[in-house]
This record gives structure tokens, sequence and C-alpha cells, in this order.
């Protein structure tokens, strides 16, 4: 924090004109990217004024058209809407319908080499979401689908956003104005910019100069591809479940294969996800055992996006702020989560507060902070799971916990509930860190590491099938 | 198409009037309905609909629930937990509003039937 404030003396008060920084009647607002945290931060934006009595007008810059089928209407992603995003989604009066909705899952199936076990959500319910972010895959029929972020502008727009399908190109900010630019000699003034263009857009490069010294968050690239199976066969071998792969793999942190309606997604998130790494997965006995005889289908779409893994210093300026992935988000987890809380924080600072770097430093950047810290902790956090990946004798350890957990009917299932949390992204990793430290979960597991590792395998559980040695 | 939540069928209780409870709900479609049991016979006190919350006292205080909730048709309902509703709150507390406006505007609900029944006495119950 020092550091920022020393920054705060030499670069923002030069721009700094007190009685200009907060937004009045009229104020005009670009938002840089109508993906997720841009359609929410300009929804949240208009309900706020709306409750304090300001007009504001928002114009949000994006050129993708999301009914479009394929990458050109995708913004690349699981499609995952965390249980955590969805209950605060419906707090809000945010209801996500059934034509977005691709399928309600009510479990994770975690698959390891020494056995497969399921952990089910309470009461079976459907907690979780799995939705696409454009109108379906590259192969995939025209369908009356509609998108996430297809709703979400929706939503935005049905509240007084003005949506331009356009690429902003270039930023030029004075003391009192931004002024957004597009390839086509297209521009506009603007009393402030939110930049929402996500991780895989070069925008946010045009700000890491010495005018606005804002540094980027850095990236990895990940890999995700649909398969076509069609529904019936997906009820049959997947059901509405988000199938998790925690295999001895190097360089790879997590896999998970994800139903939708007739196609399924498969997300590989690591450290550089690539062609050797790919192959490698897909050669998996535990994952192609997830396919009618075995056989992985050929790919319907693919793409190698790439997701943060830190966080932007500093996402704001007098004028600027980031928001989504522009400036931090989630390890590996709720990105659509992160993108709602940095919308709401960015919107509340704007409508409440100002526009000022000092407003973004003392209302939003908290909030990026904490994500960041959480952050470390969940690298932390997915090192150990990595060693647990790592060792057989580890595995199997988990393996047994989570099927006995899974088999009983204890209130308490504490490594189900770490499992859960990790897979979900629903908690911080702080809190799932404190779990693990807790004297009856470490108990559980030794006792879990002894057994498992002397007795011979058997059948655990209805819904655990342990694996041959 | 797809639904979240869980689905309920004509007349299945969502919720018991006296089990404690430490969650909330959201209706996603369908309705339910709020009966008091408390004598004994059934009294429908409101129909809710898609959006709508109910169990919200829950998230405050873990206290008995005061109301039966039921099915009218087939309902499917979200399930909204007390910890993730905390955790949202202590992040940002206009998450609270929605809850807090609901629960005012059943305040005022229920004072004003409280003030029929007072002056046309028992025989009138909603
Ligand atoms: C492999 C992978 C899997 C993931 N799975 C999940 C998951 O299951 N669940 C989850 O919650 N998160 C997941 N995420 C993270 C999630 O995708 C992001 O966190 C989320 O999309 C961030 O939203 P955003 O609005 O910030 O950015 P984006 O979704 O990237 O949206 C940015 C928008 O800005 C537009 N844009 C870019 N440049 C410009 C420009 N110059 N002018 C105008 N518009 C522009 C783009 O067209 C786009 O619409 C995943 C990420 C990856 C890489």
């Amino acid at each position: 924090m020092r550091g920022i404030r020393r920054r705060a003396a030499s670069g923002w008060t030069d721009l700094a004109r007190p009685d200009g920084h907060s937004l009045q009647d009229g104020s005009r607002i670009a938002v840089i990217g109508g993906g997720p945290a841009g359609s929410m931060f300009s929804y949240f934006l208009l309900n706020m004024a709306e409750s304090i009595d300001l007009d504001l007008n928002i114009d949000i810059y994006e050129p993708r058209h999301f009914r479009h089928r394929g990458p050109a209407g995708c913004n690349h992603c699981g499609g995952i809407v965390s249980e955590s995003l969805l209950q605060r989604l419906a707090t809000e009066g945010i209801h996500l319908p059934s034509h977005v909705v691709q399928r309600g899952m009510e479990s994770y199936t975690l698959h390891m080499d020494v056995g497969t076990v399921q952990l089910s959500a309470p009461g079976l319910e459907k907690r979780i979401a799995a939705v696409y972010r454009g109108n379906g895959p590259r192969e995939s029929e025209p369908t009356e689908l509609i998108s996430f972020d297809g709703y979400l502008q929706q939503m935005a727009g049905e509240r007084g956003a003005r949506l331009i399908h356009r690429m902003a190109t270039g930023l030029e900010r004075t003391a009192d104005h931004v002024t957004i630019r597009c390839a086509d000699g297209h521009s506009d003034t603007y009393e402030l910019a939110v930049v929402a263009t996500g991780i895989n857009s070069h925008f946010v490069d045009l700000l890491c100069g010495p005018m606005v010294p804002i540094r980027r968050p850095e990236k990895t690239t990940t890999f995700i591809c649909e398969f076509h199976l069609g529904r019936p066969l997906i009820e049959e071998i997947l059901g509405d479940s988000m199938h998790v792969f925690l295999l001895d793999i190097p360089g790879l942190e997590f896999a998970a294969l994800i139903p939708k309606g007739d196609f399924v997604t498969l997300c590989m998130l690591g450290d550089e996800i690539d062609d050797a790494l790919i192959e490698h997965f897909f050669a998996a006995e535990e994952f192609r055992q997830c396919f009618p005889g075995g056989v992985v289908p050929p790919r319907a779409c693919h793409c190698l996006p790439r997701i943060n893994v830190s966080t932007a210093r500093y996402p704001f300026d007098d004028r600027i702020v980031l928001i989504g992935d522009s400036g931090t988000t989630r390890l590996f987890k709720d990105g659509l989560g992160a993108a709602y809380r940095t919308a709401k924080a960015a919107a509340r600072t704007v409508a409440f507060h100002g526009v000022s770097a000092r407003d973004f430093e003392q209302y939003y950047w908290p909030l990026c902070r904490a994500i960041d810290v959480d952050n470390r902790i969940g690298k932390f956090v997915f090192s150990v799971s990595g060693l647990i990946q790592k060792m057989r004798f580890t595995r199997r350890a988990v393996f047994r916990m989570t099927a006995t957990e899974q088999a009983g009917d204890s209130a308490r299932k504490r490594m189900s509930e770490v499992l859960w949390d990790i897979f979900s992204g629903s908690a911080p990793y702080r809190e799932i860190l404190g779990r693990t430290l807790h004297p009856v979960y470490i108990g559980s597991l030794l006792w879990n590491l002894v057994a498992g590792n002397l007795q011979p395998p058997r059948q655990q559980a209805p819904r655990a099938e342990s694996r041959g040695h | 198409m797809a639904g979240l939540g869980k689905v309920y069928q004509n007349g299945e209780i969502i919720v018991r009037q006296g089990e404690t409870g430490n969650c909330m709900y959201v209706v996603q479609d369908g309705q339910v309905e709020a009966v008091d049991q408390s004598d004994d016979r059934d009294v429908v006190l409101r129909t809710l609909g898609r959006n709508d919350f109910f169990g919200e006292m829950a998230l405050f205080e873990k206290d008995m629930r005061t109301v039966t909730i039921r099915a009218v048709g087939t309902a499917r309902v979200l399930t909204i937990d007390r910890k993730q509703f905390l955790r949202g709150i202590h992040e940002d507390p206009s998450l609270a509003m929605r809850v807090i406006k609901t629960m005012s505007h059943r305040i005022s609900d229920l004072t004003g039937k409280l003030g029929k029944y007072e002056q046309t006495g028992p025989a009138d119950r909603p």
C-alpha cells in the first residue's frame, strides 16, 4: 500500500481535480468489452444511479455478436457458473432462465488412477449451471439458445446501456475526459473508461505506457474443446455431473469434462498447455474411459485461450478502471464470479464515490487486493494438491477418504467439502486451506493414508469404484 | 433447456413450519404457497412465483421456520446457503437490499392483515 500511495503522490495528483471527479447527470461512460464484466458493470451502475436519481449514459463497445456460433461469437471458457455466483445472482434478483442454462449440475465425478468417486450436492439439487458463452460450438445446429454473455448484455441493454458493435483501438486521456477511438475512425469522449476486455485482448497494452502506468495481469495458455455426443448419450454416460480429472500429468493442474446440451466441453488448465500435454491427457485411460468403447470422439471446436495468473498493478487510474479478467480474477476458478464481484465493486465506487484514482484506490482496490492475496494462498493449495496428485499412496488416501464419506451419512464430509470447494470455486482459498489444517481432517487423512495403503482395495461405495493396483 | 435448483411436485413440502433452517430459497419456476399450520387448519398466507424469496429469516438467525412452504403445481426452487449469503454481504452489503425490501414488504403486509383481523375478529381471517 505504501508503494501505491507513493505513486499517487507523483502521478495521480497531477490529474486529480477534486471537483471534477464525480459523475453528474448526463455523464458519459465508455465500457470497453461487453463480456460478463462489462455487461454486469453497466447493469449494476445503471441500477445504482437510478436509486440516487442520477442520469448516466453508458456505451458498451463490443465487436462480438454472441448469437454467432463457433469462436467468433464466444468468449472461450468452460461455462461453469459456480454455486456461489448463482446464489448471489439469485439474491440480486437475476434469474438464469432455462434457455440460458445448458445443464444444471448436481454432482462432481472425480476420476483418478486409483478410482472414481462421485461427490453429490446436498439434496441432489442442481446448484451449478453449465452455460455457453456464445451460441454454441462451430458445428452445432442453429438453436434458440441464448448465451450467458448474450443474456447479460441484453439485461444491460434493457437497463439503458447502448451497445456499439465496434472494437476500440485507442484511448487518450486528458484531465477531464477520456477519448475512445475505433479502427473505422469513430471516436467519442467520456468522463470514464471502464476496461473489461478480458485477458485475450491487446487493449490493456495501450494502458501500459508512461501516461497510464498500469501493468497488465500475467497469463498462461489453456485448452478448450467441444465433443458432439448428442443429448441421450450424454445423459447415459456423464449425466448431470461435472467430471474432474486429478491425474499425474506434469504441467496439468486441472481438467474437466462439462456436459451441456448435445455437446461436452473439455477444459484443461495448467502451466502453458501445449500439444504434447493435450496428447498426454487424451491418452490417459481415466479420460478415454468416459467415452463409449474408450474412444475419444473427434473435436467439434477447439481453442487455446489465455487465463490470468496474477492481478493488474494497479487496475485503475484517474478516469480509468479495469474490471473482470483485465483487472483480476480468481486463480483457475470462478472467473465469472470474479467478473461479477469486480464489476459491482467498480460500479459502487463510480456511483457513490467518484472516478479518480484515489476513489478507486480506496473503494475498489481492497477487493482486488483481497482476491490477489487469496490467489497466493490458492497457489499454495494447488501446489499441495499437485504433490498429492504426484504420489499414488496419497491419491489412494484422498480417494478412500472421499469414498468413505460419500458412502456414509455423517453430517461433516471434510474431504468431500474441500474437494467440492476446490472444484467449484465457491469458497475462498483461505477458507479451504483453513479446513485442511483442522486436526480432525489431518487425523482422518493420516488414518486413510495408512488404511488405504495397507488394506487391499475393495469396492467402497455404490458411487465409488476403486481400480486395481 | 435445463433448469436449476430442485423440482418439487404439487403439494410437496419444501420447508416445514417448526423445523430449524439455515438457508433461504428462491423460486426459479412455478409457484409455491406459504401456509400457516399453527392451528388445526391450513391457512394460506400468500402465493409466491418466479424470483420470489422465502425462508429469509433463517439467514439472519437460526430460528424455527414460521410457516410451511409447499409447491403449487410443479415448482423449481434454488437454495441460498446462509454461509454463502453472509460471505456475500460481508463483501457487499448492498446484496442484502432485496432481502431486506422483501422482509419489509412482508412486515407491512402482515401489519395490514393484523389491523384488519383486530377490527373484524377471527371469522374474517385471511
Ligand atoms: C480454459 C478456460 C476455462 C474457464 N472456465 C471457466 C468456468 O468454467 N467458469 C468460470 O466462472 N470462469 C471460467 N473461466 C474464466 C472466465 O472465462 C473469465 O474469467 C471471464 O470470461 C471474464 O469475463 P470478462 O468479461 O472479464 O472477460 P471476457 O469474457 O474475456 O470478455 C471480454 C470482452 O471484451 C471484448 N473485447 C476485447 N477487446 C476489445 C476491444 N478492443 N474493444 C471492444 N471489445 C473488446 C471481447 O470481445 C469480449 O466480449 C475460464 C477461462 C479459461 C481460459
